[in-house]
């Protein structure tokens, strides 16, 4: 058995000068959870708007409905569609950094795990790069 | 072996749950955004599109299972960073309450919002 001691808060920010890539890991998972369940809210409200829109045949055929036209008004504003890249960034980052943790959990990779939070940060940087034109298709437009 | 510093407690049900739901949600995570940003895009998005996808029973029961995980792994994720922010006692006991009333009031709206969608309703 190891030794008991008091490590304090370990959320001390105050001491991130002093913090490890671990620690790193370990906050940016944490960021980009609370903006994940915060936009799963956000989502299913803005979703909601499906049941306004169903049953009105005539107006779902021609594309007139209010969950089409809510979805659309918002995709063509250019914040949301920055918005989604940053989201696109923190799913990735979380998915990717995810992967690591429970890599980690199963006891794999452990000694590396500096490396691999280094290699979900590019990877996440890589991912989202590349998807920004698919991303600003036909903004404004 | 050195200090645990996880508030989770090992081998317990909520430690297993946030682990297999981070499991199921690394694949429905990915493939909900590639469906609907890279294969259709979210712009192109319109209620006869989604219907049409939703009323694929597969696709509606993956959909709904995607939220239930999200809002379980979400929500407990919040809670276990405030408890390992200090947070305890009767406070603790009120933002798990609150907590549960949030995910269980998301699952039902976003459960009857699919079923909508699919037609059932």
């Amino acid at each position: 058995m190891s030794e008991s001691y008091n490590r304090g808060l370990i959320e001390d920010f105050g001491r991130w000068r002093e913090f490890a890539p671990g620690m790193w890991a370990w906050i940016l998972h944490k960021f980009t959870g609370w903006i994940l369940i915060g936009y799963l809210f956000t989502h299913i409200a803005v979703l909601s708007n499906a049941l306004g829109a169903a049953g009105n045949e005539a107006k779902i055929a021609a594309g007139e409905d209010i969950y089409t036209t809510t979805l659309q008004g918002l995709e063509g504003l250019f914040l949301i569609r920055v918005l989604e890249v940053g989201l696109l960034a923190v799913a990735v980052f979380h998915i990717l950094n995810g992967v690591r943790l429970l890599m980690i959990d199963l006891g794999i990779g452990l000694e590396a795990q500096d490396k691999s939070f280094y290699i979900s940060l590019v990877v996440t940087a890589a991912i989202t790069v590349a998807s920004v034109p698919t991303f600003m298709t036909g903004v404004g437009a | 072996m050195a200090e645990r510093y996880s508030s989770f407690t090992p081998g317990g049900t909520g430690w297993l749950l946030q682990r297999v739901t981070a499991a199921f949600l690394v694949v429905t995570l990915a493939f909900h955004f590639f469906l609907l940003h890279f294969v259709n895009h979210a712009y192109e998005i319109t209620f006869a599109g989604t219907q049409m996808r939703m009323e694929n029973v597969g696709y509606l029961i993956t959909m709904v299972l995607f939220l239930w995980a999200a809002a379980f792994h979400g929500v407990n994720g919040v809670y276990n960073a405030l408890v390992n922010q200090g947070l305890s006692g009767t406070p603790k006991r009120i933002v798990l309450a609150v907590l549960s009333l949030a995910g269980l009031a998301l699952v039902a709206q976003g459960t009857y919002v699919a079923l909508v969608m699919n037609g059932m309703i």
